[in-house]
């Protein structure tokens, strides 16, 4: 799955990290994939069940070798029926 | 328009509302709202929108501070006592947040300036304590077709309303002509609560701030009755009225006559 756009929000805290994952989706078409780079356990609880309320679909989270936190949300209204 | 990193800590709780983001963020950066008053009513709405990050406040008193408008009109401080209005809520709300542009008209709404002034403003707050000029600031948005927040407070009692005809009533559907002067006493005379307008200015405030962002539902065609003392808020209906001498099919106003609003407060000296 390739992202279309990535965020690094390892250095934020919540719930900014929240809100700069939220902006980034607003700014994407639906269907589009977000790649998001977390470093602290509260970020990793937070961000996805939050993204999940607002719709989006959290396809995978990972944990990397240098203990950073990979996400990847695909931005919701994607799968949604084309009006034509 | 990105927003900055101090912006989004700023504004971080409108943006996870999913009615606002980061785009309804923008759209109050954007905005430019005119508030007719500085005192009680004008105190909360300025202070509340500017902490919502309305871009462009421009607000218009002729009015300097005075002790006894501090029991409730909550901008100002002690230290401003013979400060002009303006002045002193100008800096209150820079304080509060730099991102907000502040145009400040230390003079009294009169045919001569309304017009001019109000034009360049997307909504218009009726933050005023006299009829003369409540009746000129409506007349004035009806006829360059601006959406207009009324309010209005005495003793324990308020009321609120979002008119923007043709989609609802103005503020002369409800009422065509000002009472005969003296039949309604000021605040001075008459006494006022000073939390009233506090609540009544939180209402404005709300709706402009759905205004901008095209959210909820607005006073439009509904009268907010507010009882302090019972605690009781109530809703009367009302709507536009074709015969209106401003908003109506066939309007008999159709400019602005210094004629039509007298006892129009004015600077002395």
């Amino acid at each position: 799955m390739q992202p279309h756009k990535t965020l690094d929000i390892t250095a934020d805290y919540c719930p900014i990290t929240f809100v700069k994952t939220k902006l980034a989706l607003e700014e994407m078409k639906p269907g589009e994939i977000l790649e998001v780079f977390l470093a602290n356990a509260e970020a990793v609880q937070n961000v996805p069940r939050s993204v999940r309320s607002d719709g989006h679909v959290v396809h995978l989270l990972e944990k990397l070798d240098n203990g950073i936190y990979r996400l990847l949300i695909e931005k919701k209204g994607g799968e949604e029926i084309d009006p034509d | 328009m990105t927003l900055t990193e101090e912006q989004i800590h700023r504004y971080a709780r409108h943006i996870v509302l999913p009615e606002i983001g980061g785009k309804g963020q923008e759209k109050l950066l954007a905005a430019k709202v005119l508030l007719v008053g500085a005192g009680g009513l004008g105190s909360p709405v300025a202070l509340y929108l500017a902490g919502a990050g309305v871009g462009t406040l421009g607000i218009m008193d002729g009015d300097t501070v005075s002790l006894s408008n501090l029991q409730r009109q909550i901008i100002h401080t002690t230290n401003d006592i013979g400060r002009l209005k303006v002045d002193s809520a100008k800096d209150t709300i820079k304080q509060i947040n730099p991102d907000v542009q502040v145009i400040t008209y230390p003079e009294y709404a009169s045919v001569e300036n309304i017009l001019k002034i109000m034009a360049a403003y997307d909504v218009v707050i009726d933050c005023c304590d006299n009829f003369a000029t409540r009746y000129l600031v409506n007349d004035a948005a009806v006829l360059l077709q601006k959406p207009f927040i009324y309010g209005s407070v005495m003793r324990f009692d308020g009321q609120a309303a979002f008119f923007y005809p043709p989609q609802g009533p103005c503020y002369r559907c409800l009422f065509p002509e000002a009472p005969p002067p003296g039949a309604v006493p000021t605040c001075q005379e008459a006494g006022i609560m000073g939390v009233l307008p506090g609540l009544i200015g939180m209402v404005q405030a709300t709706e402009a701030i759905k205004f901008i962002l095209g959210v909820g539902d607005l006073l439009l065609g509904r009268l907010l009755v507010y009882d302090a003392l019972a605690m009781e808020f109530m809703h009367i209906q009302v709507g536009r009225n074709p015969e209106c001498a401003i908003c109506g099919d066939h309007p008999t106003i159709t400019a602005l006559h210094a004629d039509n609003y007298p006892q129009l407060p004015c600077l002395t000296e």
